[in-house]
Formats: C-alpha cells, structure tokens, sequence
C-alpha cells in the first residue's frame, strides 16, 4: 500500500523504520514538529539520507565554519564554498573549478566499482559548475602493503579509477599511493577533478522561476546504490559487510562520457536556469537541493521518472544513487532545444516536474501525494551537533621522544638509504600511475611523479597558461599532532605546486577521520581543521570546497587522521614549468631551507623501526611561503632547471627521484655542519633540491639571499655517470638503485 | 591547396581533438566527422581516433564498424582513400576487415600507458613515408585491448609482404604477436596503429615530436602530388 500523505495524516501513530534508516530518536520527533504529522514513508526516505552525516555534515559543520570565517581575501575566488565547488580565476578569460571528494566505504565493499564511481562522482560535480572537467587526482590509502586483503583492494581501485578515468578521457596527471596498517579495514579512496570554464559562464544548482521544466536525464534510475548514503557512509561496517556489497553503485563511464558532451553542448546554447547531478542521496538531494536554493516550490511526478527496475517503489526511487544522471531546470520556450540535444547524444531526458513558487517539494506517485515538504528542512537546515571533544589518552604518550638507533658509518647509511627506497611508500608508483592515461586531451604539461600535475589553457591570444594540482596528507604527522599534521600537508601540497613555478590560489580538502562520536577522534578532527583554516589564512589561500568523511574506523580503531589536502597553482606561461628530473650536466645541485634532526613521524622510524611516536617536524609557514616565491622567481628567470620537493624520505629520497628520472649522476657533498644521517633523513619541512644552469650560480644565491632565503651548493650534475655518490661516504650504481626502487610495488602486485 | 583531414568522432572517442591538433601542426586542415553522418565531405583522408567507441563493452570496435560513416570510409578505403586508425580505430580497422588480425586484452590484463619505443618498418605506406627504415621513435602508448594476434600463416604473410608497419622495442606492452605495433593494407593507404602519434607532436606536451612524422607523410605525399 501507498504511504501517502493523507494516509500519514490518518495514521499519526503508525511505527516506522526510522533508526534503521540511521535516524535518531530526537531527529524523527523535529522531522515529525516539522511537518505537524508523522513524515510518510518517502519522505522519511528523503529526511534520512539528507540528514545522514555524509550529506548534511552535521558533525562537521561547526568545526568547517572556520574555513569560510578566516579565509584570506583574494581576487582569483569567483564562487566561494557552498557551491558544489569553489570557482577560482585563471586569467585570460577562464577560470577553473576544482573539488576533491571521497568514496572510502564503497571502495573496500567492492574496491573496481566503488573506485570508480568514485570518480565519476567528482566529474559530475564539476560538470556541474558548467565547467568541461580537464583533469583527475586520486589520493589513495591502503593498509600494508603485504596484507592479503591490501592485495584485493589496491588492484581493483586502481582498476577503477583508471577504467573510469581512462574512459571518459580525463587524464589523470597525480596523487597518492600510501600505505599503513590502520588503512587495512577502511582504504581511502580520495578522488580529486578539475574542470575548465569561461569566467563568465559559471552555472549554478537552483531552481528557478515558477513554470520552468524539471528534467532528469542520463541514465535510467535502477536499484543500486539504494541507502548508500546513509548506510555506508554513516556508520561503520563490523558485521554487516557482505550483505551491503548491493549498496554499491555501479558505474557507466561511457554514460557518463557521453552525458559530459551532451551538457556542454547544452551550456554552450545557455538552456538551463539550473543544473544538478545526482550523487550521494540522488533524487531526494537533487530535488530538495535544487528547490531550497531557487524559487522555492517544486512539483514532481515520480511516476514519470525513467528506471531501469520497474518493481522500484517510491522510496527506492528517492534513494537510489544510479549513477551518470543528472537534473536541470529549463524554461519552457528552451525545452525543444535542450531535449534535441539529448537526443542527439542518445541521452534519455525526460521532463518529471514544475518549478512553484508554494516552498513545498510535493511529489505524486500513482496520483497520489506522497511527499509534501519544506525543501529546505531537509536540504539546509538539519541536525547540527557539537559532538563531545576529548584529547585522546594516549596523546602525551605518543608525543615522547624516543631516542631509535641510527645508522653508525657510510656501510649503514647506505643500506639504510636502500631499504628506504624500496619500502612500499617511498618506491617508484608506476605500477601504479602506468594504469591511468595521462596524454589525453593532449594538454598535460607535467603528470605523475612530477611533484605536481600541470595542464595547459590556451588563453584567446594563444598564450599557454596553466595550472598545476598537488595532494598531500600524511596520517603519521596528524596522528602526532593534529593541528600541525593538517598544515604540514597544506604546506606539502602548496611547495609542490610551487616547485613546478605555478603561485598557489586555492585549497580542497578531504578530512577522512574515525568516528565522530569518538571524542577523540572529534579531538583530532577540531585540531586538525583549526589548523589547516589558519594555514590557508597565513598562506593567503582559501579553502573553496571539500569533503568530510567519518566513520573510517574498524571496531573501535579510527585510521590515523588523515586530512588530504588538494592545492591549485597558476602559471601565467606553461613553457617556463619547472620538472623534477636533473638532466643538465654541469648544474649544480642547491638544497634550499634548513634541516633540523627532525625524524619524528618519518618515513624512516616506519620503515626501519616499525616506530610511530615524538613530534611531526616543525611548521613555518613563512618560510614556506617565501621557499615558494624563490621558486616560482627562479623559474620564471630561468635560474633552475630541475626542482624537487623535499618531504617523506627526506634529502635521499629526492635526490635519488631526480637523478633516477633523468637518468643522470650526481656528485653531492652533505654541508659538513651537519650529522650526514640527519642530513639525508631528516624530514623537516619547507625544503628543496633545485639545480641551476652552469653561470646562473650567482644569480641565483643572490636572488635567495636577497630574499633571505637559507640555500647551500651540495653538488653536481654528471650526464656521464652512472651513480648517486655521496663524497665521502658511500656510492649507489643506478642499476642498484633502479632495482631497489623500482622493484616493490611489481613484486607485491604483479 | 591544404590537404583535408576528416576525424571521425564517435560516442566514446577521446582522442579525436588530439588528432585534429596533430593535423594542424603537420599544416593540414582538420575536419571534424560525425558517427552518425555518412558524408566525407570530400576528405582527402580519415583517421579513426582513440577512445571508447560506444563504451567498447563488447568486442573493442565491434559496434562502431557499424555506424553510418564507416561504409563511407571502407568504400573510400578500397578506392584508396588513406586512412589512419590510432588505438580504438586500429581495433575499428580489424572489425572492418580493412586489416587483417585482431586486438585483443593486454596479457597481463592491466591498462598500461606509457612512453613506447618502436622500430619503424615499413616506410612506404602513405601514413610512413616520412620515417626512415628502421628508424626507433618513442611515442606513447595507452590500452586495455592493444594485443595484436592474427594466426601464424596471416602474420607470415604480413612480414613477408612488409605490411608490419612497426614492432615494439624495449620490451613488449601488451602481448601482441611478434612485437607488431601497427600494420598497413596491401596497397599502403590504410594503416593501424596501436600507439598514438597525435600524442607527440609537441615536446611541451608528449615525449617529443616522433609522432609528427605520421601526419607530415601525408600532407608531404599529396604535396609532391600536386606540384
């Protein structure tokens, strides 16, 4: 029987599922204040997956306030946080809008399809904007390498979001790849789009003017993904596990690509008032998302809506997170053309509803009134909480220093630096990265391992700017200190973009964290966003959008907090872009900043002591803004041909990454002030290795010392050799090092 | 006059813009086509593009064969219209019995891109006339389904006719038979292609410019052609 709105209002006492839904006792009682009578069945389907932590961040939004209260002012925002992403000037006439977003939970029940919606996700988002997506980032995070399950889930997301990526024709130009135990029950799975629009065309998601068309077009709706929302996303898994593997959405990339062409097409021709896709919560958010942010009132027919499963009932409908749909409002007299186009892609796109002017989201199946609602009830204005915070107990004791032996002479140092360049999170990604295409489009400047991407936007005078794209977190860091932690990859992601002479504008974030109603967990999510909401303030770089996800916990132990931070540059001239590969014989090689014995969090206590505890290195966000300026001067002057960001692994990591890729020798001599193990371990930040031209020296040690920049010369590029040798300590022949550094992830993956 | 290439964009290809910049930068004109449109428009040759054609669910290019513009291009194509099929238009090629063989899975079952050394073979073809004999190019390549296989007396035929346009060097990405990286027809117009040239013609953006060659051979033979 059809729960229909005069029924509800006859059955006031009538039991319903709400808790097994993911509804509290007190959120169903404000439900039921709301509509002065218990909600029908549709529309408890509507409150639950609109209120459920993934799509109201209702533990979140005090804490995310921050990020808009203490953004630093900036001309190059067009469209601030609150949109389905920020919209950031570039230049010459276009803009970018750029957002990163997690699908972890569906990523361990069924890592290809999960992955991959993941992706496609994110793309609609910023097709969304009126934007043509250009580029992919994924931010991957599995538990150890070597656990029978990591080799389960690592082959099929990284299937995933290659066969979706590699379908749609986005290259995929960076990321990721970490690994660490507390990833093992709940992997991150973090994808990150970046789509290209005119200045002046951005579109946006309401729903305007009474007697304008509702259309839904794209795919037909079907079974899957029914409560993913709610269910997956919002609480832990435990027991449930293999019963939720139909929760699970299931991706089309072929759809999707072909629904990309279709709605820029439909941009182009300026036929929508407004535009949505239909992610987390489809049609329920969509429509109530949609109504609450136009003129208020929207009439749908449900029965209209096209599907897959003909047996769907309306609540399944409301619910249902079929993927590669999409829903616009269109003015009648716009109507022909807009479904000509549909049609000439083979896009299904039928007219379900009217925008009103009533502020009511009613919904009819079967002739009945089913939903009757104040859309934004359910779309802006649910539960807010403070959860409970409490610094974890262990806190203190994680943050003692402990003193781990180092290695003791030159023989030690080097199978040290060997043993670190193999391990699973410091060897070459292409296993990897060689499963995403990163040539489509034929823009693509820099892509993975540079320490940024880069794509080109040719502006209307022919001048090749670009943008460059970097994501960082680091779970040991924030694990140690939270506040800290969040900066520290703010800090990375921002000196990667600005290695490759792109300035940093703006910032996503996707804070992936325990469970909310952990105190402790709440602890580390407060510090964690307080701290990068400063960073962006004293970097001069605002948050435009991101993504909360909670409940990345096994039992009753959260992952480490991982805030992974996305940052976009802008290069006014692409062909000055700075790589990371050493290839000129006879630059010198200059490390710029300062190096404090600072192994706390390292990749080298993980590696070789199994040992997380002390304190993350230091934050200076100063220097790093000036580290940046230097680099983005030298570049543009030419006085560096090659730059590389120091960070996990220390000076040897990045000295082994250049020399490898260029395939060139260097001599290196460590500044003798310093402990050589410290000084190639060390992670301290707000560094980086460049290399300047023969007769730049000068130029260049004058541009960082006006700046009052600390650098040192440490060596010299050899085309002709055929080693890293490090003078007066020890030599690594390539093919040594090539076989250590390269041989880990082919030999745990296949 | 400027030598007109048609691309074909069917739903599903990606890598049709690339190849349109890449006949710019030979100095040809690109002219888009459309899947579902039989006209030509009097092209003076076509290039079936990388990509998904129709998603490529089935057999890779077992669904494109049948759009309205392919009847057009085997019908120029057997009156020795050049025609260019890079990734899925190699595969579209194969469906089409334009070229003999098949394209199957990669034999280690992954996506692999990356930058492909190959040694160039045959050098006759209209789309190779630019190489020399043997000459090793790196151009990149990207595939799920870039096998080539074809049954030994077919691949016997081909090399002993010089129809194996180039093989893989370095090592092997896909598992096709005998290294073969693309194969022409017999009378040199229709040539397929596993790896993507149109992905290096700038140095900016690609591993360098040995792609340019593919487009540069056919504009340079319809030069000579017309002084």
């Amino acid at each position: 029987m059809i729960d229909t709105v005069p029924r509800a209002e006859a059955t006031p006492e009538q039991p319903q599922p709400f808790a097994e839904l993911g509804l509290q006792p007190d959120e169903y009682d404000r439900v039921r204040e709301i509509l002065q009578r218990r909600p029908t069945s549709s529309e408890l389907a509507i409150y639950s997956v609109m209120w459920s932590e993934h799509c109201s961040y209702k533990s979140s939004k005090v804490h995310l306030r921050q990020f808009g209260e203490k953004a630093p002012r900036t001309d190059a925002l067009l469209v601030g946080m609150g949109e389905n992403a920020g919209v950031v000037d570039v230049g010459g006439g276009w803009a970018v809008t750029f957002k990163i977003e997690s699908h972890n939970h569906p990523s361990y029940v069924e890592p290809y399809q999960g992955a991959a919606t993941g992706v496609g996700g994110i793309v609609r988002d910023i097709l969304t904007m009126g934007a043509r997506p250009i580029a992919v980032l994924d931010s991957l995070r599995f538990g150890a390498a070597n656990a029978p399950d990591t080799a389960r889930v690592l082959p099929g997301v990284v299937a995933g979001v290659g066969g979706y990526g590699n379908c749609l024709g986005l290259p995929n130009i960076g990321g990721e790849v970490v690994f660490d135990d507390s990833y093992l029950g709940n992997p991150l799975v973090n994808a990150l789009c970046v789509g290209l629009l005119r200045a002046d065309e951005i579109k946006l998601a309401k729903a305007d003017g009474p007697g304008n068309h509702v259309v839904l077009f794209g795919a037909r709706t079907g079974g899957d993904g029914i409560g993913g929302a709610s269910v997956l996303a919002s609480a832990t898994f435990e027991a449930a596990g293999a019963t939720k593997r139909p929760s699970v959405q299931v991706g089309d990339p072929f759809a999707e690509k072909v629904l990309i062409e279709c709605c820029l097409e439909i941009f182009a021709e300026d036929l929508v008032v407004g535009i949505q896709d239909l992610g987390a919560a489809g049609l329920s958010c969509a429509t109530t998302e949609l109504a609450a942010a136009g003129t208020g009132g929207m009439d749908v027919d449900l029965d209209l809506v096209p599907l897959r499963d003909p047996t769907l009932a309306p609540e399944e409908i409301l619910m249902s997170e079929s993927q590669e749909r999409m829903m616009a409002v269109v003015a009648p007299d716009r109507l022909e053309r807009f479904l000509a186009i549909c049609g000439k892609w083979d896009v299904t796109a039928t007219v379900i509803g009217t925008v009103t002017d009533t502020g009511r989201l009613r919904m009819r199946w079967h002739g009945e009134q089913i939903v009757d609602l104040p859309p934004r009830t359910a779309a802006h204005e649910g539960p807010v909480y403070e959860r409970p915070i409490e610094r974890p107990i262990d806190q203190d004791a994680i943050n003692v220093e402990h003193r781990l032996p180092r290695p003791r002479n030159s023989t030690e140092l080097r199978t040290t630096l060997l043993r670190l360049v193999a391990a699973p999170n410091l060897a070459d990604r292409s296993w990897v990265t060689d499963q995403y295409d990163r040539y489509v489009m034929g823009n693509t400047v820099l892509a993975q391992p540079e320490d940024a991407g880069m794509i080109r936007i040719t502006d209307d005078a022919g001048q090749q700017r670009g943008i460059a794209l970097a994501t960082d977190g680091n779970g040991r860091y924030s694990r140690l200190d939270p506040y800290h932690g969040a900066q520290l990859a703010l800090a990375e992601a921002y000196r990667n973009v600005a290695t490759t002479g792109a300035r940093p504008l703006a910032v996503t974030n996707c804070l992936n964290f325990g469970s909310p109603e952990d105190p402790a967990v709440m602890w580390q999510f407060a510090q964690a966003t307080r701290g990068l909401a400063d960073g962006c303030q004293q970097l001069g770089v605002p948050v435009t959008g991101g993504n909360v996800s909670f409940y990345n916990q096994t039992g009753s132990s959260p992952i480490l907090p991982t805030p992974v931070i996305g940052v976009l540059g802008v290069i006014d001239d692409v062909t000055r872009r700075t790589g990371s590969a050493f290839r000129t014989d006879g630059s010198t090689i200059h490390l710029l900043g300062d190096t404090a014995d600072e192994l706390g969090g390292s990749e080298w206590a993980h590696v070789i002591h199994g040992f997380l505890g002390g304190r993350p290195p230091r934050v200076d966000l100063d220097r790093e803004r000036l580290l940046a300026d230097v680099l983005i001067e030298a570049g543009r002057a030419g006085l560096i041909d090659a730059a590389h960001d120091l960070a996990d692994g220390g000076l040897a990591q990045a000295l082994v990454e250049s020399c490898l890729r260029g395939n060139v020798g260097a001599q290196i001599r460590l500044p003798s002030e310093l402990d050589p193990f410290v000084a190639l371990f060390s992670e301290s930040a707000g560094r980086a290795i460049v290399s300047v031209p023969r007769g730049r020296q000068e130029e260049f040690a004058q541009l960082c010392a006006n700046r009052g920049l600390p650098q040192t010369r440490i060596g010299t590029i050899d085309v002709l050799a055929t080693d890293l040798d490090l003078h007066g300590l020890f030599s690594v022949g390539f093919a040594e090092l090539r076989r250590a550094w390269t041989g880990t992830l082919p030999a745990l993956f296949g | 006059m400027a030598v007109r290439v048609g691309v074909v964009t069917f739903p599903g290809s990606l890598d049709d813009r690339d190849a349109l910049r890449a006949i710019e930068f030979a100095g040809g004109v690109g002219v888009p086509l459309w899947h579902a449109d039989p006209d030509l428009q009097g092209v003076d040759a076509v290039i079936l593009p990388g990509g998904f054609s129709y998603g490529d669910y089935l057999r890779c290019g077992a669904i494109a064969r049948y759009a309205p513009v392919m009847a057009s291009v085997v019908a120029g194509a057997k009156d020795g219209l050049p025609v260019l099929g890079i990734c899925n238009g190699f595969q579209v090629l194969c469906e089409s019995h334009l070229l003999p063989g098949a394209l199957i899975r990669n034999d280690h079952r992954r996506f692999v891109c990356r930058d492909q050394a190959l040694r160039m073979l045959n050098t006759t073809s209209r789309w190779t006339s630019a190489y020399r004999p043997d000459q090793v190019i790196t151009i990149p390549i990207k595939n799920g389904e870039g096998g080539y296989v074809a049954d030994a007396a077919t691949l016997d035929k081909l090399e002993r006719d010089g129809r194996i346009v180039a093989r893989y060097v370095h090592g092997n990405p896909n598992g096709s038979y005998r290294d073969i990286a693309g194969v022409t027809n017999k009378a040199g117009n229709v040539v397929g292609l596993m790896p993507h040239p149109e992905h290096a013609v700038e140095s900016l953006t690609g591993p360098g410019t040995d792609g340019l060659g593919f487009f540069l051979s056919l504009i340079g033979v319809r030069d000579e052609v017309d002084a």
